[in-house]
């Protein structure tokens, strides 16, 4: 699904991201670790085609995402806050997302409808505007938005951050039922070992822009991990 | 205490960030510092001779306490819109140990230092000085300067009020118009009427102390009610307000730019910046009513086509200029989501249009000054349809600097950049000097023809000009995407 291609990313003479190859495929659910500064934003900008890779290139789905839009109707990320209309209340935005990706308004409410116990009575009907929720509402918001449209890849970065616990371990089922899925592919980062571990197939561990560690998932993959980031 | 007051909103001025990172701003709004600066000099120098040269009767101080009520009302307007109130910066102070009364003074100490305080005095102290020198009674002369310092300070406290509460702001709004309006309808001569009072500071010194009752009273006022407020979660955490769904599925009926048109009227009307831009542009629609009444303006064909292209393309310049920084805070998605870009600049072009169109309509009534008044405005509105709206969709993919759209409105640089300066040149000034040279050489009527033949090529010629557009969009994506980012 996808496939990056000697990708680099340099700023001057700093490289903060340097993958040889590294294939996806459809149906994954792919997580991504390491610390800051380890390169997984910039792994998932370059993805988004929201910053120029100084070398290499990325497809998804065959379609090079630096020269063609047409990876976006099948694609659906959250990266962070800049990924929001402020002045737009919940609603609004997830309504705004279902027309721009050619769902009704009642396709986005029977989804929203999954998502009620996730949202925790803080998101809709609130009369608030998405600038004046608290950073984990609005993360909330965000991630369910992401799920609008049918996407056959999900980018998700750093989901579980700002989460409070209940809200962390409903996100693990959701983004389990999602990977369930064999049509979607999920891209998931995290600095936390045991929810990455929990949700994912695969796990990447990068290391100052180097691909370090290519894992699938067993039991003992969060001992490996701590072991790999115990220092 | 004082000198802590000075060097930080010396530093507050220096160092704000819409005074902006680059030279060519910084320089730009030095020259303007300097020649706001001189001209007010000027003004203060000249202006005794100039009353004493046209009215040689009457002493200059009573000509110019007939002007000074026109001074006051523009100082509370000009405060009202642009004088920031330095509340919020008092933040890092509450948890020092710091008494709230010290923190209260220092708020409304700071405000007293405020450069909007001393751009009048450049006027008033020249002034003072050539009276002086005039031989003009020291004392009296001393003291009405101390007078006219007390009202500056009063106007400064008062801004403060009516900022801060609506009700007040409504009674000195009613106040404002109801002097404006018997002014207006000649039923009281506001100047006449005023100038006594002010001319009796000068002749009497002891008036002074009126003016300075009013400083006091109105620095009372702001303390009791700061000092009630001096809470994070009162008067400096900003309010939330209730989210309000107006219902714009009327929007529908224009097809695949629907959403982005619903975004970008949620875009105006939700966000203090647009917002008063948008209503400026109403305003403007009356910009004719003042110009063609006024001067020469209306024998003028060029500043005929000067006045048509910004009326009808006021909200076009206002808002397409900047755009796509409305969109920066959320810039990411708009490229990361399912949006092509062309389809983004379409909603764009539309909703300038629809202005354009709107604009064109509602300035119609001023085919009372003459048909070729609506003439010239109407081949403006298309030739603003047809050619501006590509250029000042092609400036826009120069914009790189983030807007903040909580920040305040009027006199808020952020964003702007060279291509701001720019733009005005072939928006404005090239159909001037066209319009000019065809007038001069053939006649009005062809002149207008040729405008309306260039806004319809323009026009037909749109999908061509917007792959272009697209295409330029395109290759800046990525240093939009970083400049955005870049609060400052």
């Amino acid at each position: 699904m996808i496939q990056v291609n000697n990708i680099k990313k340099a700023y001057g003479s700093k490289t903060v991201l340097d993958i040889d190859s590294l294939t996806i495929n459809k149906g994954e659910s792919f997580g991504l670790v390491g610390n800051n500064g380890a390169g997984k934003t910039t792994l998932f900008s370059l993805l988004l085609d929201l910053i120029k890779p100084t070398a290499g290139h990325i497809t998804s789905n065959e379609i090079r995402v630096d020269e063609s839009e047409d990876w976006k109707p099948f694609t659906s990320s959250f990266i962070d806050e800049s990924f929001l209309v402020g002045y737009l209340t919940p609603e609004e935005y997830f309504y705004f997302i279902g027309d721009i990706r050619n769902q009704n308004k009642a396709d986005v409410d029977s989804l929203l409808s999954n998502f009620y116990d996730f949202f925790h009575g803080e998101i809709l009907g609130q009369k608030k505007y998405l600038r004046d929720l608290s950073k984990g509402n609005q993360k909330k918001v965000g991630i369910v938005a992401s799920f609008i449209g049918n996407p056959e890849v999900v980018i998700l970065d750093e989901p579980f951050a700002n989460l409070d616990p209940t809200t962390q371990i409903r996100l693990k089922g959701i983004i389990k039922d999602l990977a369930a899925d064999k049509d979607v592919t999920v891209l998931v980062s995290s600095h936390d070992l045991m929810h990455v571990t929990d949700v994912c197939e695969r796990i990447v561990v990068l290391n100052k822009g180097e691909m370090v560690k290519d894992i699938k998932t067993t039991p003992e993959t969060l001992k490996e991990l701590e072991a790999f980031f115990t220092v | 205490m004082i000198k802590h007051f000075l060097s930080l909103e010396w530093k507050s001025f220096f160092r704000s960030a819409s005074f902006g990172k680059n030279v060519a701003m910084k320089i730009f709004m030095v020259f303007m510092a300097f020649y706001m600066a001189i001209s007010f000099i000027s003004l203060g120098v000249a202006l005794f001779y100039i009353l004493e040269d046209q009215f040689p009767d009457i002493n200059p101080v009573l000509k110019v306490s007939e002007f000074l009520i026109y001074w006051v009302l523009y100082e509370m307007l000009l405060r009202y819109f642009m004088q920031k109130l330095p509340v919020l910066n008092i933040k890092p102070f509450l948890v020092l140990p710091i008494s709230d009364k010290k923190i209260t003074n220092y708020i409304l100490g700071k405000s007293a230092f405020s450069f909007f305080n001393f751009l009048p005095l450049f006027a008033f102290i020249p002034f003072t000085v050539v009276l002086l020198f005039q031989g003009y009674p020291a004392l009296n002369v001393l003291l009405w300067f101390v007078a006219i310092v007390f009202i500056i300070l009063t106007l400064n406290f008062i801004n403060f009020i009516i900022n801060k509460n609506d009700k007040a702001f409504i009674i000195v709004l009613v106040v404002v118009a109801s002097i404006i309006g018997l002014q207006y309808f000649e039923v009281v001569d506001i100047p006449k009427l005023t100038a006594p009072y002010f001319y009796a500071l000068y002749e009497n010194p002891l008036f002074v102390l009126i003016p300075a009752a009013l400083v006091f009273i109105t620095y009372r006022i702001n303390f009791k009610y700061l000092i009630s407020r001096l809470y994070l979660d009162q008067t400096l955490k900003k309010k939330t307000k209730e989210a309000k769904t107006v219902d714009l599925s009327w929007t529908k009926r224009f097809g695949s730019i629907a959403p982005f048109l619903q975004m970008d009227l949620r875009l105006i009307w939700r966000n203090k910046r647009p917002r008063t831009q948008a209503i400026m542009c109403f305003a403007f629609a009356l910009y004719g009513l003042f110009m063609y009444t006024t001067g020469m303006n209306r024998e003028l064909p060029v500043m005929l086509v000067l006045i048509g292209i910004l009326m009808t393309g006021i909200f076009m310049i206002n808002f397409g200029q900047f755009i796509p920084a409305w969109d920066s805070a959320y810039y990411n998605m708009i490229m990361a989501q399912n949006i092509p870009l062309r389809r983004y600049l379409d909603s764009k072009a539309g909703l300038m249009m629809a202005s354009v169109v709107f604009m064109a309509v509602i300035t119609t009534p001023y085919v009372y000054f003459g048909w070729d008044v609506l003439m010239v405005n109407l081949s403006c509105a298309v030739y603003n349809a047809g050619i501006n709206i590509p250029i000042v969709l092609f400036f826009g993919s120069m914009n790189k600097k983030r807007i903040d759209l909580v920040k305040s409105s009027i006199g808020n640089m952020q964003g702007m950049g060279a291509a701001q300066w720019l733009v005005g040149i072939p928006l404005m000034i090239f159909p001037m000097v066209l319009y000019a040279i065809l007038y001069y050489t053939t006649s009005m009527m062809v002149a207008n023809i040729v405008f309306v033949v260039l806004g319809i090529t323009g026009l037909l010629l749109r999908e061509k000009l917007m792959t272009v557009i697209t295409e330029l969009y395109r290759k800046k994506k990525y240093a939009m995407v970083h400049g955005f980012q870049q609060k400052d």
